[in-house]
């Protein structure tokens, strides 16, 4: 019975949306509330990545490259062209699944280590562009997003975006469970085994290989239209190297295709930071330290490695 | 024409050291298949130890030389505690270990050392010596004579000691390797080791014209690995060509072009080079492998 509950699709997005509803009730302050927003949304693009790495097995160390560009999207619109910033966060959204549409193409040929320096090229080229266009992106500042307002409720406050940020994550983890027991997921998970063998059961493994990329992209570029439109600012920085090989770290450290295990892996390395304020000077050291005793100690993830521990005692 | 030539000669120094840690980066890979992003960390250590060494009253050649061993230790460390232990692990694990290394190589430097921007004063003085209209900065050539001393080191190294051999066993075959008596374990630590100490004399050399910090190392990693793989990764000669090659490039991008995306042209050409030649200008062709 709960081994059943342990693989269904249906418990994970109830477990998920009852720790969302619950933690208000919890925390003592606004100020967690906000630290949970920010789980939420880097959640949100971790799924993204859970979906290209841990169902397609494909890496991409640029990622928040489409975080920039839906950040942006959402300062940008309003600002220059008097935009609805939700409508913005369409656009980037549309406009990152797009660049991803025309990048993914070759890059996606390429395997391995080739991959990986590719797309790692594809990120430090938008992070330059968006530290360099100061004219459209103000440069290294980065650029004030003007506060968003629906049929004149005024979005602000840790609570409101709390709920907003928990729902958009609730509403990606279901479109990720879903795509993983669709064709297109079943497709990767089988090219992720072998693209021979995927190609021989008449899988068009270019094809779903590009999807995976496009929507990891669009997950991305949601992910960052919310954090730029919360923070209300919006800095080169959320493109860099740095924040890619942060995600790329959550979707690990939480567990390689578990949806569960991106938001655990968000959680974890969105809080570490904040746990650590009092040692500061030492937050990149531990930083490294902890990516790299997950990498070796516990390869398959959190989630996974409790799963499978909790199937086995089980049966 | 003498515009030209600076950009040549400023191309070339830079572009050593980008060959120096593609180089780096090509033993590693081929004793190991492991990527290390902490390669360009190596020069940072090399760089930020000399100057701190030498503010603390040590002679310049002896910091420096202590500098260096401690980039050692650091790449014997790196292969015996995160390297070792996690044999077998996928390329994207491995990789996410280096990185790892590489963040908290930076974590601690920035403890030990300090997040300002250094210099070293160059070797032999900083006045310019004018060739065919352009200039070269003494340093320059201090720079460009050491990556060639070196390069022509490992060479020799690599083909006429039984160690090098060792290592290019290794390389091309690990279980052959083991199967004649090489103590594999014992030969990638050395590509380590040896891979960090190029890594830190790079650093060394470099640090009067470029200046180093706790965290110049990502930069560094990130080109000498697109100069590795636009020579075709795991091919020593192709690593110093793609070195040279991307070091000119950028310095005519910056000169010609524009210099705010100076750092982008090392990405623009590697995603040409992999769109259209996926294996690197030397890949596709067999080659020695060190």
């Amino acid at each position: 019975m709960l081994a059943r509950v342990l693989r269904s699709r249906l418990a994970t997005l109830l477990f998920l949306a009852a720790v969302i509803a619950v933690i208000p009730f919890l925390a003592p302050s606004a100020f967690y509330l906000r630290v949970a927003a920010v789980v939420w949304v880097f959640a949100l693009a971790a799924l993204g990545l859970t979906i290209l790495m841990g169902y397609a097995g494909q890496v991409s160390l640029g990622h928040a490259g489409f975080l920039g560009i839906g950040g942006y999207a959402v300062a940008i619109g309003p600002a220059q062209f008097g935009l609805h910033p939700v409508l913005c966060l369409g656009l980037g959204a549309v406009l990152a699944g797009v660049i991803a549409y025309l990048v993914g193409r070759p890059i996606l040929r390429l395997k391995g280590y080739y991959l990986a320096i590719a797309t790692l090229g594809f990120g430090v080229i938008l992070a330059l562009v968006f530290h360099s266009e100061s004219q459209w992106t103000g440069g290294p500042d980065g650029m004030q997003v003007a506060r968003v307002t629906l049929f004149g409720w005024r979005l602000s406050g840790a609570a409101n975006w709390y709920w907003v940020t928990g729902g958009a994550l609730l509403i990606g983890a279901w479109l990720a469970l879903n795509i993983g027991v669709s064709p297109t997921g079943r497709a990767l998970k089988a090219l992720h085994d072998s693209e021979v063998a995927a190609a021989g059961a008449g899988i068009d493994v270019g094809s779903r290989k590009l999807a995976a990329f496009v929507i990891a992209a669009v997950y991305a570029a949601v992910a960052g239209g919310l954090m730029a439109a919360m923070n209300g600012l919006i800095t080169p920085d959320a493109a860099s190297f740095m924040h890619s090989i942060e995600l790329v770290a959550m979707v690990i450290i939480g567990g390689l295709g578990s949806v569960l295990g991106a938001v655990v892996g968000a959680a974890f390395l969105v809080v570490l930071p904040q746990a650590l304020t009092f040692m500061h000077e030492y937050e990149q050291a531990v930083l490294g330290l902890l990516i790299m005793v997950f990498m070796i100690l516990l390869p398959a993830g959190i989630v996974p490695t409790i799963r499978n521990w909790l199937l086995e005692r089980l049966s | 024409m003498a515009e030209f030539l600076q950009l040549v000669f400023s191309g070339l120094t830079v572009g050593a050291v980008y060959a120096l840690v593609a180089l780096g980066f090509t033993l590693i890979y081929n004793a190991s298949d492991v990527i290390n992003f902490a390669q360009g960390d190596f020069v940072m250590i090399g760089g930020m130890g000399t100057v701190f060494l030498a503010a603390a009253g040590i002679a310049l050649p002896l910091a420096a030389l202590i500098a260096i061993v401690g980039a050692v230790l650091v790449g014997l460390l790196l292969h015996r505690l995160a390297i070792e232990p996690a044999r077998g692990a996928s390329p994207v694990a491995l990789i996410m270990i280096t990185i790892g290394a590489s963040i908290f190589i930076k974590g601690v430097a920035q403890i030990v050392f300090d997040k300002q921007f250094h210099s070293l004063p160059a070797f032999s003085g900083d006045a310019p010596i004018a060739v065919g209209g352009a200039t070269i900065l003494p340093q320059s050539l201090w720079v460009l004579g050491v990556a060639l001393a070196l390069f022509v080191a490992l060479f020799l190294f690599l083909e006429k000691t039984l160690l090098g051999k060792a290592l290019l066993a290794t390389a091309a075959n690990r279980l052959a390797a083991r199967l004649v008596g090489v103590n594999v374990t014992i030969i990638l630590a050395l590509a380590f080791g040896v891979s960090a100490a190029i890594g830190a004399i790079a650093g060394v050399v470099v640090t009067p014209i470029t200046l180093t910090r706790y965290d110049v190392g990502t930069l560094f990693a990130l080109k000498g690995f697109a100069a590795a793989m636009v020579g075709g990764m795991g091919n020593p000669l192709g690593a110093v060509v793609g070195g040279l090659l991307i070091g000119l490039l950028e310095a005519f991008g910056a000169g010609y072009i524009s210099s705010t995306y100076k750092d982008a042209v090392a990405f623009v050409v590697i995603l040409l080079v992999l769109f259209f030649m996926p294996r690197g200008l030397f890949g596709g062709r067999s080659v020695e492998r060190v």
